[in-house]
């Protein structure tokens, strides 16, 4: 025992002239530097990032009772799945992350396509696209749901479609239009972002591609299909996927719009059923087990989805 | 300006000026009917009495504009302790992210200690990790820190802390660093400056737009945050405006809850109405290259 923890010792005092020994020490200190500025957010990243997503899984597989804690393998995940509403929480979350992806993804570059074309009035329009981003949710929601959404005739929705002479509609009390409703609401706040992004992309376009195409006899569809796209392929793929990950954690739209759960539960969300459990039902680790289930739905997704993408390359 | 979809000189003859011209008209009555006329509705609609607002077909101007709705609004919600305690937790956020977020990044961009790599790639892995996937267990972590089992419900550190950890905030600030020459950092070395004063004199005052951005951000960020102020601020001293405004919205009548709503809108619409180009370039700049 004692040789070998004395042989170490002597060995490098032998290699390591006195030169490279100070050079050491100082390498030493400047990473020692380097971490002193670092480990704020590593704290915070520690604590509230790393951390969490490790416990989050460990969570899920334990159960806590009068502050005891014991594994329970798979319990809570079978408990999970049992629940009427997680069926109803997933088709409702893919519905509006589908419905979400042909309002609220087409609709931002067919803006920004054409306010690209406009050479008047450029910074009002960015204006005013990117105004319903700043309110905070909760404001614009209750705006939707006390005056928009008003089912009765003094609504905003049903006196215009009145006005045009269109049936009204339940809204948020009626099943099928909760969804939708609920898409409209959540396209107009959020667009702006997606907007502003696209039309940065369609700046970058060389200005000779549509010339060219022009000249070869091109239309204005032709030349968005053959030229615009094309050109923007890899942010349109990037926001439709951040669009998807952001859309299937759907939560304060059905809290507020729907009261959470929604006429005949058509607005509960996966995302509200793990603040459900959590937070009303008292089971923080079937929860916890929800947003594994998530985390991998999510993972499997992204995988796929990025494979698909580069694969074109 | 370089040419787009349609060309400029097709756009300035004949047929093609005045189709240029009623598409312009348009956008322009479509865009301000859809992004601000909800908002007119919404600010006009608090205006009415109970009476007005249920009226078929609703009125489009208030018949007898009354104040009550928003002096209601202001007094039986507490608005003021909301806006301040909103504006107490955004300055914070400002703050502590200013300070550790670009510490971090100084250090990750100009001093890479070893393993620097390892820690900026475990940062940005977060920024694939789906928000509500953690809220359970960053609220148990919350009541009950590790070790030193100490509860930060209804602590504004509950809302600061979770802020600096911001891997686009990082990374943002990273890649602004690392467009300053290295010279400059190396002049600074042989005049005897410490990393700390390199940081302060050098970097920091050529990386205004970039610290505006993250404060803008900051600040707009805790406006608008909903669910985790919600789990981590139940009481209502220290509860933040939307999520105030939620907690009275069953028991007030619906006028005063837009009411509410419209002032606690207001600070963020004047925000970005002064900093709108910073925004945006922030916003771009950030999505683009990343």
């Amino acid at each position: 025992m004692a040789t070998m923890t004395i042989a170490p010792e002597t060995g490098r005092a032998q290699q390591q002239p006195a030169k490279t020994r100070t050079r050491g020490g100082r390498k030493l200190r400047d990473n020692l530097t380097g971490y002193a500025f670092l480990i704020g957010a590593i704290f915070c990243f520690a604590l509230f990032s790393w951390f969490p997503m490790i416990r989050g899984i460990v969570m899920s597989f334990q159960h806590t009772k009068r502050g005891v804690t014991s594994w329970v393998g798979l319990d809570n995940y079978v408990r999970i799945v049992q629940d009427p509403s997680f069926w109803t929480a997933w088709k409702n979350t893919f519905y509006f992350t589908v419905l979400a992806l042909i309002l609220g993804y087409l609709v931002p570059f067919v803006v920004a396509i054409v306010l690209n074309e406009l050479r008047h009035a450029k910074g009002y329009l960015r204006i005013l696209v990117y105004l319903p981003v700043m309110l905070p949710p909760a404001s614009a929601l209750f705006l939707f749901k006390y005056y928009a959404y008003d089912p009765s005739d003094a609504g905003l929705f049903n006196a215009i479609l009145k006005f045009l002479h269109l049936p009204t509609s339940e809204w948020m009390q009626s099943p099928t239009m909760t969804m939708p409703a609920m898409v409209l609401a959540s396209t107009w706040m959020n667009m702006g972002g997606a907007v502003l992004i696209y039309l940065a992309s369609l700046q970058n376009i060389p200005g000779e591609l549509y010339e060219a195409a022009e000249l070869d006899g091109a239309g204005i569809l032709r030349r968005i299909w053959n030229v615009t796209i094309p050109q923007t392929r890899l942010i349109l793929a990037l926001l439709a996927m951040l669009q998807i990950v952001a859309t299937m954690q759907v939560f304060i739209e059905p809290l507020i719009l729907a009261n959470g759960a929604g006429t005949q539960d058509s607005a509960t969300s996966v995302a509200y059923l793990i603040y459900q459990h959590g937070f009303f039902q008292n089971d923080l680790n079937g929860a916890a087990a929800l947003g594994v289930i998530m985390l991998l739905v999510l993972a499997v997704f992204s995988a796929f989805y990025l494979r698909l993408t580069t694969k074109e390359d | 300006m370089s040419r787009t979809l349609i060309s400029q000189a097709q756009l300035r003859r004949g047929r093609g000026r005045i189709l240029y011209w009623s598409v312009l008209v348009g956008v322009l009555a479509v865009c301000t009917l859809v992004f601000i006329g909800p908002l007119y509705w919404m600010v006009t609609g608090a205006l009415k009495s109970g009476q007005e607002i249920a009226r078929t077909p609703p009125t489009l101007f208030p018949h007898d504009p009354q104040t009550r709705n928003y002096t209601d609004a202001w007094n039986n919600l507490n608005l003021a302790k909301l806006m301040f305690n909103t504006f107490y937790y955004a300055l914070g956020a400002v703050f502590f992210q200013l300070v550790f977020d670009t510490a971090a990044a100084y250090a990750l961009s100009k001093l890479r200690p070893v393993f620097g790599n390892v820690v900026l790639g475990a940062m940005l892995a977060t920024l694939m990790i789906p928000a509500m996937v953690l809220i359970v267990p960053q609220y148990v972590t919350a009541i009950d820190l590790p070790f030193v089992h100490v509860s930060l419900i209804d602590s504004p550190w509950a809302l600061w802390l979770p802020l600096v950890a911001n891997a686009f905030n990082i990374f943002l600030l990273k890649r602004f660093f690392d467009s300053i020459p290295e010279d400059l950092i190396a002049a600074a070395q042989v005049d005897g400056a410490s990393p700390l004063r390199t940081l302060w004199s050098i970097i920091l005052p050529m990386s205004r737009p970039i610290l505006g951005v993250v404060s803008i951000f900051a600040v707009t960020y805790v406006w608008k945050d909903f669910l985790w102020p919600k789990l981590v601020m139940p009481s209502p001293e220290t509860r933040t405006l939307s999520v105030g405004i939620y907690a009275f919205s069953g028991g007030t009548p619906m006028n005063v809850v837009v009411a509410a709503s419209v002032i606690a809108a207001i600070p963020t619409v004047i925000i970005f109405l002064i900093f709108q180009r910073n925004i945006m370039a922030g916003l771009t700049s950030g999505s683009l290259k990343g």
